[in-house]
């Protein structure tokens, strides 16, 4: 069990209460090297297991031969699906019930390089290397389809449910006096977190332990229960601290099973890490997408129809949809729209989410297309968005719950200095550098499911939160200490954090960005029923001096309970608990509406997505907003593109805390760079392998490319999108940077570049 | 399990024959022996550690040059004031290279043995054929993604890019490479991939750097490095140019100068025939635009590379009016 204990406060007195800017009350154990992530643990007997990849993207393996494997030194079990124990299929995430037949983490028929064919499990890691390594696979190999521009591939198949449409957009849009018709690209993309994924599987006979960094302890622990058909109960999981996950580390993946079923065959813990190189393949981050817009317009520049034809490239066996209309369907008003979207498949791994899924290449097409047009017309980027300013949802019909973006756009405006913008491009310039202003507006949609949490005041007037809700930076542990402090009336200082256990109360995915108002409603809602219980012992002890007062005229403030109506006495948590005998107070609450709260929804709730409100169900539609300002530098010679300043204007809704939401949007705004200028996976089309499988050659951005990030909250508190008025923060930043860099290049050069990343060959 | 011996030598003596032994490789500061362990490109059988043994790691400068231990660490180098005021494109060349965690790691001798960042060479699993890593097995990267390979000095047998910078300036400021008593002129160290690609540099079996020597000159003394790159820390050059220059009295005529690139070519490139051109002629922005096309005479692209051979003029271009506009 972790216990994240708040550290002395710096600052103001008023950090500590929701809305404070308190800082990471996990930092310092993050800092010191205190902090137990899950591959640090070494329960006694670990053994250690390292996966055989497959040397080609398409075909089956004819043959594994193990036997110079089985005899190297240390080497304890050489794992393939001819002698892996067998495991079940599970239920997935969207409640498909599970197939018949088994689940074989362990490819046969290979679909992609780098595909898991065996494993091999040694006593020490140096070992299970080197035997790894003279595993031997025999394939059949046909040929293999390396991605979107393969001719093999395709145009892919229709996916009916991504289309959007009403209006005549062809017919306004042929009718339009002034149109443009560009394509969009953007390659794939990887999540790359600093902490590799891996897993310590450890059995005690039927009960499993996990060690592991989770999105979603809940939805990962259900699936190996299932998988190993073990009652959920058996199942521990966790995970107290994640060394980054951006929306891979949700899902429960092969290697994971590949661990647990060594583990279960050994009799002895398991510990799996993914190599480096194995983070491009063990699991898919965004995928390559194309996208071709149309854009019809008066002469004054007002849209009259857009038209939006995508794809994304999906792996062979399975369907990853990244929605390419969930921006382009809302940002403007429209009377006429059609978005429609194929996957195509290719040999790859299959991608998943990785921030922003959909939102981010979506702002990608209509935030530079707008732009486009902007030009086409021959007004300011800024101007044509606010004359084409959508005042309710254009897809929905639904009023918007809050949308601060008219807001955002004259705040961010002001800040940067856009007016000093002269319009024409290539017309600014320092030296040997070409300056260019770009503007893109980005959106994140609220989404909704609801949550649990634990709130304790224990006898010594301490408070203790528990959830198996998980922290992965974002500030969970911090914002709902503050919720807690907040609500019962006692110094943030005193409230210790339970996080990341699937022992603890329940919490669905720390995805979509729903994670912090789910859990604050939740928090806020035990801690209230503590609090109430905390009083009603305070009015009912004989002893008591607000014996037989008015529970709605005391005060809990600071850890003391008092009446300033009354004899303005006061007294603290801990002795209203020592006379009253009690040495807790406990309350377990959900926020489950009543028809969910039975054993099966309450489960499916936290274990599946099923029960998550899509941000236009009820009256609303709920979204975050935001837009950049962006000045970058062009070397007229070199085409490098360097961005030199920033100012984003966002609404979030309510901040919990601005420090930890503020450096949520700037984590989101500096990938949002290196998604503009840098990061590409770099395909072999001879045999559809990702070649630049390291942070070395898939690059990220460094410090030095990363300006001063002025980011600006332009939110108010929204009670349509959350209880306690927030709405989406973590992948709200990242959406929309990227066009915004590439309309600043257009407009430092005169060059448009339409498929990322924007490097310096597509500039000289 | 891959064990190796490892020899921890007690001097330069030691090392040296222990070195001679097939399959040996020197420990120096170890980030490159280490990350092609890892990627299984090297697979020594002997590992003999040389980063303790004294008097290799000296800097001395003086008015005939600098001479800087084999062991010296990159940082180290890079903030010596007195290569700062006599060679400033080797203390520029140096702060550009790598990551500061490295550069306080990795050793001047070891920095010129850096080992090409060709995908190909480094993943000996999925791409047997490397001629570089398995003389005649052919070459993975004139077909494949190229887009950091060399435009000059390759050939359908190899077209890796030679990776550093500091090897760069050395070769425009004319070091020689101690290796014992044999001296070897940088240009002459290391070598073009011709038919045998897997001999980089001119070293013999057994022998070590223990030194490199810049001598001083004013060209050295007004010099300096410019690295164009994707990212702005911690990446290899998309091009790179070391320039050192002797402007007249009159401040504008060119007496003497002195350029290398990095970054496009399977090694240092050095441009004699850019220097030939200038050599005498007016510090002029089209007498130097000119000059610098030579740059990459005989350049051959492999599509996603093209971009070099446009790219190289203008850094050297620009270096070279860069060092008259400070002159």
């Amino acid at each position: 069990m972790t216990i994240v204990e708040t550290r002395a406060k710096r600052g103001d007195a008023a950090d500590g209460t929701l809305g404070g800017r308190l800082s990471r009350i996990d930092g310092p154990a993050k800092i010191t090297g205190v902090a137990d992530y899950a591959l640090e643990h070494h329960p006694e007997g670990m053994v250690h297991a390292v996966l055989v990849e497959s040397a080609i993207a398409s075909g089956r393996v004819l043959a594994i031969d193990a036997s110079a494997a089985k005899v190297a030194p240390g080497v304890l079990l050489v794992l393939t699906p001819d002698n892996a124990m067998p495991i079940k299929s599970a239920t997935d995430w969207l409640n498909t019930p599970p197939a018949d037949t088994p689940y074989e983490p362990l490819a046969r028929t290979i679909t992609f390089a780098g595909q898991h064919v065996a494993a091999v499990i040694a006593e020490t890691f140096e070992q299970a290397t080197a035997a790894a390594a003279l595993v031997k696979v025999s394939y059949e190999e046909t040929p293999a389809i390396f991605g979107l521009d393969d001719p093999k591939a395709g145009d892919g198949m229709p996916i009916d449910r991504m289309t959007i449409e009403w209006g005549d957009a062809q017919g306004a849009l042929a009718t339009a006096p002034v149109s443009i018709k560009q394509e969009y690209r953007t390659p794939r993309e990887y999540n790359v977190p600093i902490e590799p994924h891996g897993l310590i599987a450890e059995w005690q006979s039927n009960k499993l332990t996990v060690w592991e960094p989770s999105q979603w302890i809940d939805g990962m622990a259900r699936t190996y229960a299932e998988w190993f058909d073990i009652p959920f109960e058996n199942v521990q999981l966790r995970s107290p601290y994640i060394g980054g996950g951006f929306g891979s580390k949700a899902l429960p993946l092969e290697h994971g099973a590949i661990a647990i079923n060594a583990a279960r065959m050994l009799g002895r813990p398991v510990k799996l890490a993914v190599t480096r190189a194995q983070t491009f393949t063990a699991y898919g981050g965004r995928p390559a997408t194309r996208q071709t817009i149309e854009l019809g317009a008066t002469r004054e520049g007002k849209l009259v129809s857009i038209i939006q034809t995508g794809a994304n490239e999906t792996s062979i066996k399975d369907v990853a949809v990244e929605p390419l209309g969930s921006v382009t369907s809302i940002m403007y008003a429209t009377p006429n729209f059609s978005s429609r979207q194929n996957i195509v498949r290719v040999n790859t791994v299959k991608p998943g989410a990785l921030r922003a899924p959909g939102e981010n290449p979506s702002a990608f097409g209509i935030e530079c297309a707008i732009d486009e047009l902007a030009y086409e017309i021959g007004i300011d980027p800024l101007d044509i968005r606010l004359l084409n300013y959508a005042e309710e949802d254009p897809h929905s019909k639904k009023p918007w719950s809050t949308r601060r973006l008219r807001e955002a756009y004259a705040a961010g405006a002001d800040a940067f200095g856009w007016s000093k913008r002269h319009p024409k491009p290539r017309s600014m310039r320092e030296g040997n550098a070409l300056i260019g202003y770009g503007v893109a507006a980005g959106t994140y949609p609220v989404r909704r499911t609801p949550g649990e949490a634990l709130v304790r005041i224990l006898g010594n007037g301490s408070v203790e939160v528990a959830s198996s809700g998980i922290d992965m930076g974002q500030g969970t542990y911090t914002i709902l200490a503050q919720t807690a402090a907040e609500a019962i009336g006692v110094p943030v200082e005193v409230v210790k954090v339970k996080l990341g256990d699937s022992s603890l109360p329940r919490a669905p995915v720390a995805g979509g960005s729903q994670l912090a108002n789910l859990m604050t409603g939740a928090v806020h809602k035990a801690a209230l029923a503590a609090r109430d219980e905390l009083i009603g012992l305070a009015i009912n002890d004989p002893k008591s001096p607000f014996r037989d007062l008015q529970a709605n005229t005391l005060v809990v403030e600071n850890g003391q309970i008092s009446s300033p109506r009354d004899t303005g006495s006061s007294i603290g948590i801990a002795e209203v608990m020592q006379r009253t005998g009690r040495e807790r107070i406990e309350a377990l609450r959900d926020t489950l509406p009543e028809k969910l709260r039975n054993d099966k929804d309450h489960f499916r709730n936290f274990t599946t997505i099923t029960t998550m409100l899509s941000p236009t169900e009820g009256d609303y539609s709920l979204h975050s907003w935001c837009v950049h300002f962006v000045e970058v530098r062009v070397d007229q010679d070199f085409g490098t593109v360097r961005v030199a300043r920033m100012v984003s204007a966002l609404d979030s809704g309510r901040l919990y805390n601005p420090k930890l939401a503020e450096s949520q949007w700037k984590g989101g705004i500096i990938m949002g760079i290196g998604q503009a200028l840098l990061e590409e996976g770099l395909v072999d089309a001879r045999n559809a392998r990702v070649i630049n499988n390291n942070l070395s050659d898939y690059l990220v951005p460094t410090n030095a490319d990363i300006p001063d990030l002025k980011v600006i909250s332009v939110g108010t508190p929204d009670t349509n999108a959350s209880v306690l008025g927030g709405k989406a923060v973590g992948e709200l930043g990242i959406v929309g940077v990227a066009p915004a860099i590439a309309n600043a290049v257009y407009h430092a050069t005169g060059v448009r570049v339409r498929d990322l990343p924007i490097t310096l060959e597509k500039l000289i | 399990m891959r064990d190796f011996s490892y020899l921890r030598a007690t001097s330069v003596e030691e090392a040296i024959s222990a070195a001679a032994m097939p399959a040996t490789m020197l420990l120096a500061g170890g980030t490159t022996l280490l990350d092609l362990a890892k990627c299984g490109v090297a697979e020594p059988e002997r590992v003999v550690d040389i980063s303790h043994l004294e008097g290799l790691d000296a800097i001395h400068v003086d008015a005939k040059g600098a001479t800087i231990g084999a062991l010296a660490r990159m940082s180290r180098v890079a903030s010596d004031e007195a290569i700062k005021a006599h060679f400033p494109a080797v203390s520029e060349a140096l702060w550009q290279a790598a990551s500061a965690q490295i550069r306080n790691m990795a050793t001047i001798g070891g920095n010129l043995l850096q080992r090409t960042r060709c995908a190909y060479f480094r993943d000996p699993v999925t791409f047997p054929n490397c001629n570089k890593r398995n003389p005649g097995s052919g070459c993975a990267a004139v077909t494949g993604v190229n887009r950091n390979h060399s435009v000059l000095g390759g050939n359908s047998a190899c077209i890796a890019t030679y990776p550093g910078d500091l090897a760069v300036a050395l070769t425009a400021l004319d070091a020689v490479v101690h290796l014992g008593d044999r001296q070897v002129p940088i240009d002459d160290f290391f070598l073009l991939p011709g038919s045998t690609p897997d001999k980089e540099h001119a070293m013999r079996p057994g022998e070590i750097i223990t030194a490199i020597s810049i001598p001083a000159s004013p060209v050295a003394r007004h010099s300096t490095f410019l690295k164009v790159r994707d990212r702005q820390s911690y990446e290899f050059a998309a091009a790179s140019a070391a320039v050192g220059m002797d402007l007249a009295a009159d401040g504008r005529t060119i007496r003497d100068i002195r350029v290398a690139i990095g970054g496009v070519a399977t090694k240092p490139w050095r441009l004699r025939a850019v220097e030939d051109a200038l050599r005498g002629k007016a510090l002029e922005p089209d007498t130097v635009k000119q000059a610098s096309r030579l740059a990459i005479e005989g350049a051959v692209d492999h599509g996603a590379n093209h971009y070099k051979i446009e790219l190289a003029p203008r850094v050297v271009e620009r270096a070279i009016l860069k060092l008259g506009a400070a002159a």
